[in-house]
């Protein structure tokens, strides 16, 4: 249990200093690496809590495609990056103020939260015990049956994600002559070839 | 040293408030408030992971499965819409946006 509050307090720590490095890093690039090691971090939280697939998914999915894909965006636009930074500390009392807001009201929340006795009742899928049924299976279990429809939605969101940002990115260079498919198929013999009759030793005029 | 739904429920509230803060902070930089919002996102999703495993349902864990899906593509088409106006200004400065004059 002294283990479990070890690592609880290891992960949230670096997880927290992390997230305030992202918002404060100077260079882009910086505040990205510091983003993929917040994200390492609450995996190791998920870890801790039982919800190892979730935790498996956040590496894949952020530390492997979202991370590398801010990485790219940041690298690829040549910006100057110290001017955006200038009157960096204008909106510093606003961001204070709206901030300091948000976490009051949480702290309240947290602090005074009363879980009704009556939850324990109204539970729709229950985790069944870990030594049964792994915490995969388990999501699989729910995932696939009883919100399937969620799970097909959420498919057709990164399709039409992935569709989205192709479509937008995609760019063509004018004045460069491309294959059109369409025209080459719509071809016929009668625009394509003509047949003319040469009458031998006079050529074509 | 018990370690319970409140110490979870802390650290979801800092890491929202830092997405919030981060927001305000770096107002100019487009890049930086991509990376708040996957931060407030990673924060609900810590929320909704803690109560699913303290209160034993396992619902809150495909709840967060459906907003990491969510974030991924909202990060996809945000950098992508950051990529085209960067073609055509030259610049990402939020403060340039006013095509629209909106």
């Amino acid at each position: 249990m002294i283990l479990q509050a070890i690592f609880f307090y290891l992960f949230a720590g670096i997880c927290v200093a992390s997230a305030i490095m992202v918002i404060a890093a100077r260079n882009p690039v910086h505040s990205v690496l510091f983003l993929i090691l917040a994200f390492v971090n609450a995996a190791g939280l998920f870890v801790l809590i039982g919800a190892e697939f979730l935790a498996m998914i956040l590496i894949v999915v952020y530390v492997g495609a979202v991370a590398v894909l801010f990485l790219f965006v940041v690298m690829m636009l040549d910006v100057d990056f110290a001017e955006l930074r200038q009157g960096l500390l204008n909106y510093l009392p606003a961001g204070v103020v709206v901030g300091g807001i948000v976490l009051a009201e949480l702290v309240f929340v947290v602090v005074a939260k009363v879980i009704q006795p009556g939850v324990a009742k109204a539970i729709t899928a229950p985790i069944p015990p870990a030594s049964t049924v792994s915490n995969t299976e388990a999501l699989g279990l729910v995932l696939y049956t009883r919100y399937v429809y969620y799970f097909e939605a959420a498919g057709i969101i990164l399709l039409v994600a992935m569709i989205g940002a192709i479509v937008l990115t995609l760019y063509h260079k004018p004045n460069v002559r491309r294959q059109v498919i369409a025209d080459q198929v719509a071809r016929r013999r009668a625009t394509a070839v003509e047949v003319v009759k040469v009458k031998s030793g006079q050529g074509l005029s | 040293m018990i370690i319970g739904l409140g110490h979870y429920l802390s650290v979801g509230a800092i890491l929202f408030t830092l997405g919030i803060f981060g927001i305000f902070l770096n107002r100019k930089n487009i890049i930086i408030i991509l990376m708040s919002i996957e931060l407030i996102l990673l924060a609900v999703n810590i929320n909704l992971v803690a109560f699913s495993a303290f209160l034993g349902d396992i619902v809150g864990q495909v709840y967060a499965l459906i907003v990491l899906t969510v974030a991924a593509a909202e990060a996809a088409i945000g950098l992508a819409i950051l990529v085209a106006y960067y073609r055509n200004r030259g610049s990402i400065a939020v403060e340039d946006v006013n095509l629209m004059k909106g």
